[in-house]
């Protein structure tokens, strides 16, 4: 995993043409499956929300058991700023939602990322909680356990308005996933990104060669959560209604499987883990809803045993033996 | 002053109970440096082991609670063997995914044979209703755990400072490697260690059936205050984590009866707030 990592890290690496197959893939969706929308819109939007995890688990190495609750908070954020402030307008919301959960990754980060190992993760998990139960409890804000209803959202720049096959919202989001990449790959390729992976590997020697440890990390943790939030907020965009199942625990942990499923610590990872995720759930648990749970457990405890790499880690080895043969 | 005496019983009944259940995930985490956030899985088979043996096969309390500690054990030890000795010295991802794996799968087995509602059990008839001592009703169940508590940290106590297994396992977790090389067989240290652990989790987790509902999402539920009480008490502290778990346990019983409207809140935010502020803990060493 390392060499491949060392291999994307060298600044100036140019773009692979395999790097295109995501697009490639996201654009043929729309013109050949345009009765799955609804559900590859929320791929996407799942891919932004682990392409963030990714960045601060796999590339910052901090364990968090509480990304979901920056998903959420932007959720919120969208539709609040809907219901409540009467702003419509989807890109004003994104920001809004970038801004609130970017807010809470500063905040909490600065306080969590003190943390180490056990205190760390314990602390990741508290945040969330207080904030779920927050939500719960702010009954006029947020609708409660009965969740946000009645978001308003405008047409995009005021000429595509959210239809009912979701053509636009496919769209939108594949657009704003593409940006969020691009603005990824950029920042894991630059020294930046780099000093990451050092602070990931040896925190200790980071910080004896004058390396800011504690700014760094609690810079990826803000812009991860402000990307997490955007997130959030295209999914109240998409579906004009926020669950508190958006704050849960579950979500939080769901994400880790689908970024360890697809690969940690490679950006790509992040494409391939949703899109299997969520397609299988879409089949499997609706027919087996009492023996999801039980596979998802034994498939996470499978991945670690024998495939640390996920399906891309795979992959990386299924080429390797090609070239060999 | 009445409300006070109740708060601090209900409060000192409940710390007893996170105690019992928290101090083998502390002490295996001092040792083997394993993020096991399974823990509370243990707890659950304890709690489930006692409420089916009593309810279905009237199996008499004392001996219930007995095998919910030994039910634990054996699920620990062959869990540790298995499957957690392979992720010693792992990376933490590899150690917290493999446990949330394990969770996963204990909740939809306990579901499956359980179905998805508490589980409750009648106490035994001499544990129900209350005990007149020093001029004041006690709730005799509350005062039982207490007691039981005790026991248990005086004879925890007694082990791992008076005794050869003790001292190496204090060995194991100031200084592996040099416990190793004086010739301390760690990795059955390890092992004996963590199914004790498991096992005493069992163990609160059956004490504690009125106190922390016995369901399927047990593990889940009450991960965070039994990590607070870990992280809080500093990892592998005996002494920090019987404060932390009566602190937690006082607060929490507290902030309930007092200020009900800020619910856990409270005790969430000062918790976080005092983990930021001295990450080691209470006891814990602050680097």
């Amino acid at each position: 995993m390392d060499g491949q990592r060392l291999k994307f890290y060298l600044p100036r690496a140019p773009f692979e043409i395999t790097e295109l197959i995501p697009w490639v893939l996201g654009i043929a969706v729309f013109f050949l499956l345009p009765e799955y929308l609804a559900l590859a819109a929320r791929i996407l939007i799942f891919i932004i929300l682990v392409l963030s995890l990714d960045l601060i688990v796999g590339y910052a190495g901090v364990v968090s058991l509480g990304h979901g609750v920056f998903f959420g908070v932007g959720a919120y954020a969208a539709g609040i700023a809907s219901v409540s402030l009467d702003i419509h307008d989807p890109l004003m919301q994104l920001l809004i939602a970038a801004a609130c959960a970017g807010l809470l990754g500063l905040l909490s980060g600065a306080v969590v990322l003190r943390g180490r190992g056990l205190t760390l993760i314990m602390l990741t998990l508290a945040v969330a909680s207080l904030v779920h139960e927050a939500a719960n409890r702010a009954t006029q804000l947020t609708g409660g356990a009965d969740g946000l209803t009645g978001v308003v959202i405008d047409p995009l720049l005021g000429l595509f308005s959210f239809d009912m096959f979701g053509k636009t919202a496919y769209v939108y989001s594949l657009v704003v996933l593409f940006i969020v990449w691009l603005l990824l790959r950029t920042l894991c390729r630059s020294s930046f990104g780099a000093s990451l992976i050092g602070i990931h590997q040896n925190t200790m020697r980071m910080q004896a060669i004058g390396t800011p440890v504690l700014r760094q990390l609690l810079f990826t943790y803000t812009l991860a959560a402000a990307i997490a939030g955007i997130a959030g907020a295209l999914l109240t965009q998409t579906s004009s209604f926020v669950g508190l199942n958006t704050l849960g625990f579950e979500l939080s942990g769901e994400i880790l499987v689908m970024l360890i499923l697809g690969g940690v610590g490679r950006l790509y990872g992040a494409f391939v883990g949703p899109v299997v995720f969520l397609v299988a759930q879409d089949y499997l648990a609706k027919q087996f809803p009492e023996n999801w749970y039980l596979g998802i457990g034994v498939l996470l405890i499978v991945v670690i045993l024998y495939a640390r790499g996920g399906i891309l880690g795979l992959l990386d080895l299924l080429v390797k033996k090609g070239v060999k043969a | 002053m009445l409300e006070v005496i109740n708060v601090v019983f209900h409060g000192a009944a409940f710390g007893m109970v996170l105690y019992v259940i928290t101090v083998g995930l502390s002490i295996t985490m001092g040792l083997m440096r394993f993020a096991n956030l399974a823990h509370g899985m243990f707890a659950m088979v304890g709690g489930y082991a006692l409420i089916v043996s009593m309810g279905r096969y009237g199996v008499p309390y004392p001996a219930a609670l007995g095998l919910a500690f030994v039910a634990s054990c054996l699920m620990g030890y062959v869990l540790e063997r298995l499957l957690y000795s392979r992720f010693y010295g792992d990376s933490e991802l590899a150690q917290v995914l493999i446990s949330i794996g394990l969770i996963f799968v204990a909740i939809a087995l306990v579901r499956m044979v359980f179905g998805p509602q508490s589980q409750r059990v009648d106490l035994p008839s001499y544990l129900q209703g209350q005990w007149h001592i020093f001029g004041l009703d006690w709730i005799a169940y509350r005062v039982f755990i207490i007691v039981v508590g005790a026991l248990l940290i005086l004879a925890l106590w007694f082990g791992i400072e008076r005794t050869r297994w003790g001292a190496k396992v204090r060995a194991a977790v100031d200084n592996r490697a040099m416990a190793q090389s004086i010739g301390i067989d760690t990795s059955r240290i390890f092992s004996l260690t963590f199914m004790l652990g498991s096992g005493l989790a069992g163990l609160g987790g059956a004490l504690g059936v009125e106190l922390l509902a016995v369901q399927p999402g047990y593990p889940f539920e009450f991960l965070v205050i039994f990590l607070m009480v870990v992280a809080l008490g500093g990892i592998g502290s005996l002494r920090g984590t019987f404060f932390a778990a009566l602190l937690i346990g006082l607060a929490d019983t507290a902030c309930k009866y007092w200020i009900p409207e800020l619910g856990s809140f409270l005790l969430y935010g000062l918790v976080i707030v005092f983990l930021g502020l001295r990450p080691g803990g209470l006891f814990g060493a602050q680097t």
